[in-house]
């Protein structure tokens, strides 16, 4: 078991790395808003079924690094994309700290930094490409008519490209740094 | 019972399991039950993927797709548990916040359509639960499902916990009496309400973590004597049955979808319910129950 403390780039933190704003600033995003009320218990990740099967992955640790205000290390962190939203943590968290809408939140910054994990971006330029997250093949397509269901309804592609240029989502996934 | 249903079919089931699909459009005319088809609905959008990149753009997908179901005038019937949460929540946020609403409508007036709350959004067990009853649903069993059931209620079936009616997240019974009314036992395994690894996006950023759970999950299944795996979910299905293959697993724990067993109770053709395309063979089920 790997700890804790290893994680996360160096063990030292020095004072020019944290930015104290920025506990405030996600204190005021839906589903984040009591990430002050966590005393750092640990309730979390010992009850974190992702946290079992993954060294890397402690709810608790990302909790404190955002308190301190540890933002580049939190947002650039591969580890806030193991969150399987299971709602574990938040179901048994005593402070009633929503973790999982923590880590919500957490990954928007993220991307709005442009850190999002290239098999994401796929999956979101499916959407826009084809109305849903997977390109379906031809084959399945026809198999599905074989096996005697009616024809896919076909998503509105259009719309959805369009719907995604306006909320600015279209420019979130072409900025891209990692 | 006369009802109808907008079904919303999301990506995993055209994508992987149109076995489901079929599963569902035959029972529900089993049942009496009306499928309407979401003509241009999208992705739901997947919560994972889109709500961890921009809340509000997957606010906006989801509540066009919710427009399209108040076009038809009828409540959506979801075969995902991630789907039903999506949407769900979508729905309720929508419903909650003015400012948000006009917000979204702002943006949906280009593509001629406005949210007005009028549906709900249902899971299929919800379906099953309020429209047929579990004491009725005994009435329609014609072929008892004499299996041990290792029953997976999948996360997003039970939580958020403030937007679902159920009375206990950790501890729920209603999916076990569902099965149960088919006839079926209901086994206790060790971590019975264990995520199975592919929520949240792990499937897709971190595979190997995903795997390992779901192992872990199949092993305690398998230790119990479990006949097969009953889920509610189309995304939780593929995890369990493409997941064997992935993690190359020799453990041949066979996966239904919740409206695939109660197919197999109703006394539907196993053909009709698309049980010969699964990644792990069902055929030791079928056996069993003497097809």
């Amino acid at each position: 078991m790997v700890s804790e403390r290893s994680e996360g780039g160096e063990a030292v933190i020095k004072a020019t790395e944290m930015d104290p704003k920025f506990k405030y600033e996600i204190s005021k995003i839906p589903g984040a808003e009591k990430i002050m009320l966590c005393f750092q218990c640990g309730t979390c990740t010992a009850d974190c079924p992702i946290a079992r099967f993954s060294d890397a992955y402690r709810p608790r640790r990302i909790l404190r690094m955002v308190q301190l205000g540890l933002k580049s290390r939190v947002l650039s962190s591969d580890v806030l994309w193991l969150c399987a939203a299971c709602f574990t943590c938040v179901d048994r968290c005593p402070q009633d700290v929503e973790i999982a809408g923590v880590l919500r939140t957490l990954r928007n910054l993220a991307v709005k930094e442009g850190f999002m994990p290239a098999v994401y971006r796929e999956l979101a330029t499916s959407v826009l490409e084809t109305g849903l997250a997977y390109k379906i093949p031809a084959s399945r397509l026809r198999k599905r008519v074989e096996a005697g269901l009616p024809p896919l309804p076909k998503a509105d592609v259009k719309s959805i490209n369009k719907l995604a240029e306006v909320t600015g989502f279209s420019k979130i996934i072409q900025a891209r740094r990692t | 019972m006369a009802v109808r249903y907008a079904l919303f079919l999301g990506c995993i089931i055209p994508n992987r399991y149109p076995s489901i699909e079929l599963a569902t459009r035959n029972v529900a005319q089993a049942l009496g039950m009306e499928l309407v088809d979401m003509k241009g609905a999208s992705c739901c959008p997947a919560p994972g993927v889109f709500k961890s990149f921009d809340k509000f753009t997957w606010l906006t997908i989801a509540a066009r797709n919710l427009c399209i179901a108040e076009g038809l005038g009828c409540d959506i019937v979801t075969l995902c548990n991630g789907c039903y949460s999506s949407l769900k929540e979508a729905n309720i946020i929508l419903k909650e916040d003015a400012t948000l609403q006009d917000k979204v409508n702002g943006i949906l007036r280009d593509f001629n359509k406005k949210f007005y709350g009028k549906v709900e959004v249902r899971h299929f067990i919800e379906v099953v639960q309020r429209e047929v009853g579990i004491d009725n649903l005994r009435r329609f069993v014609k072929r008892p499902l004499r299996l041990n059931v290792a029953v997976h209620y999948g996360c997003h079936l039970l939580k958020p916990k403030r937007h679902r009616e159920v009375k206990s997240v950790e501890r729920p019974t209603f999916l076990d009496e569902l099965v149960e009314a088919l006839g079926a036992k209901s086994i206790s395994y060790r971590d019975k309400m264990m995520c199975c690894g592919a929520g949240g996006g792990v499937r897709a950023s971190n595979p190997d973590v995903a795997l390992d759970m779901t192992k872990e999950k199949l092993k305690n299944i398998k230790d119990a004597g479990a006949d097969c795996v009953i889920s509610p979910c189309a995304f939780c299905h593929l995890q369990f049955d493409r997941g064997q293959v992935e993690a190359g697993l020799q453990l041949n724990v066979p996966i239904l979808h919740y409206v695939q067993s109660l197919g197999l109770a109703l006394g539907l053709e196993p053909e009709k319910l698309g049980l010969y395309s699964h990644a792990i063979s069902v055929e030791p089920i079928l056996k069993k129950l003497a097809y």
